[in-house]
């Protein structure tokens, strides 16, 4: 019963689609510069995505300039994330992607889902 | 008169308009009700009596149903006295519900609960004490409590001198919590942190002592 309860305080503005392992996604998130407010959008490789409410987050991985991995952990159900993209579905055997951390270039691509 | 009882659910957290993680304590409170009001001429003190937590009424010994049938009230499991200065502050009588109605949004309140009994803990974990090294040719020594007193004088160890022993399982009030979230409909109220006590545990929710 304690769950239910529970349940009454997760926000309903939840209205991303289902994120999973290895999809490759754009992020919109809304950013607040002193009075200024903008709309920053981060795209990468889902390596990891939890459940669990207003707690559930998933994280983004994405290759920036020079080759450096970038990694952004985001809060799905946060007033900040305007809109999730899902661009591509890979098939993944794993829930974790973390050893694509350990690859890059070639080795570090996803086949396509269909 | 201005307080509660309720259930601890659990912990979650919300966001707030900017999108700020508030991380908050669930606690179903309520419905209550008045059992007994209690007045200077009478009883020497001034109390009201609440009760929460409907139960069936075979749970209960005789002598606590006679005592909730006078205010006509169902079979309840849980009842706490909050105390008051005067008979000018009670402002409610028996019998009367109360819910969760009475708090607002955004105002302070104490919550009172009983913390997690630890059974015997040592005195790394009750009194934060520093443990001893772990290597360089020590031997059972990396949680002992080191020395507790001198040597010939006083030739005792002091007294109130922290050790090992019973922990948690106290009463504990955890002061100056904001509400959050007020759910009239559900009965349920979120304060801002942690509150003590385990899941299902009862909690008493007052106005805040020392109003900030």
């Amino acid at each position: 019963m304690s769950q239910e309860l529970m349940q009454a305080l997760v926000a309903d503005n939840h209205k991303h689609p289902q994120i999973e392992s290895g999809d490759t996604v754009r992020v919109h998130v809304r950013i607040v510069e002193g009075t200024r407010e903008r709309v920053q959008v981060f795209q990468g490789v889902v390596i990891r995505a939890r459940k669990g409410g207003n707690e559930a987050n998933f994280t983004v991985r994405r290759i920036a300039s020079h080759g450096i991995g970038v990694e952004r952990t985001f809060l799905l159900r946060s007033p900040r994330i305007e809109k999730v993209e899902i661009l591509r579905r890979a098939k993944v055997r794993r829930a974790q992607l973390y050893y694509l951390r350990d690859r890059r270039g070639k080795s570090a691509r996803l086949k396509e889902r269909r | 008169m201005k307080g509660m009882i309720g259930k601890k659910v659990g912990m979650t957290q919300v966001f707030d308009e900017q999108g700020t993680v508030i991380p908050v304590t669930v606690i179903q409170a309520g419905p209550c009700y008045v059992t007994q009001v209690r007045n200077q001429a009478r009883d020497g003190y001034v109390s009201v009596q609440l009760g929460f937590g409907e139960t069936k009424p075979k749970n209960l010994t005789k002598g606590q149903l006679g005592h909730l049938q006078k205010s006509d009230l169902p079979a309840l499991r849980h009842l706490r006295e909050f105390r008051l200065a005067d008979d000018a502050g009670i402002e409610v009588e028996e019998g009367q519900e109360i819910t969760v109605a009475v708090f607002e949004r955004g105002e302070m309140v104490d919550v009172i609960g009983t913390s997690k009994g630890r059974g015997h803990a040592g005195t790394i974990k009750r009194h934060g004490f520093a443990r001893g090294p772990k290597t360089h040719g020590q031997s059972d020594r990396m949680r002992s409590p080191g020395s507790i007193g001198m040597c010939a004088t006083p030739g005792r160890t002091l007294k109130g001198k922290r050790m090992a022993g019973r922990m948690g399982n106290d009463r504990i009030t955890v002061q100056n919590l904001s509400l959050v979230l007020v759910d009239a409909e559900k009965n349920l109220l979120a304060v801002k942190g942690s509150v003590p006590g385990a899941k299902g545990s009862i909690v008493i929710i007052k106005p805040a002592n020392k109003r900030a």
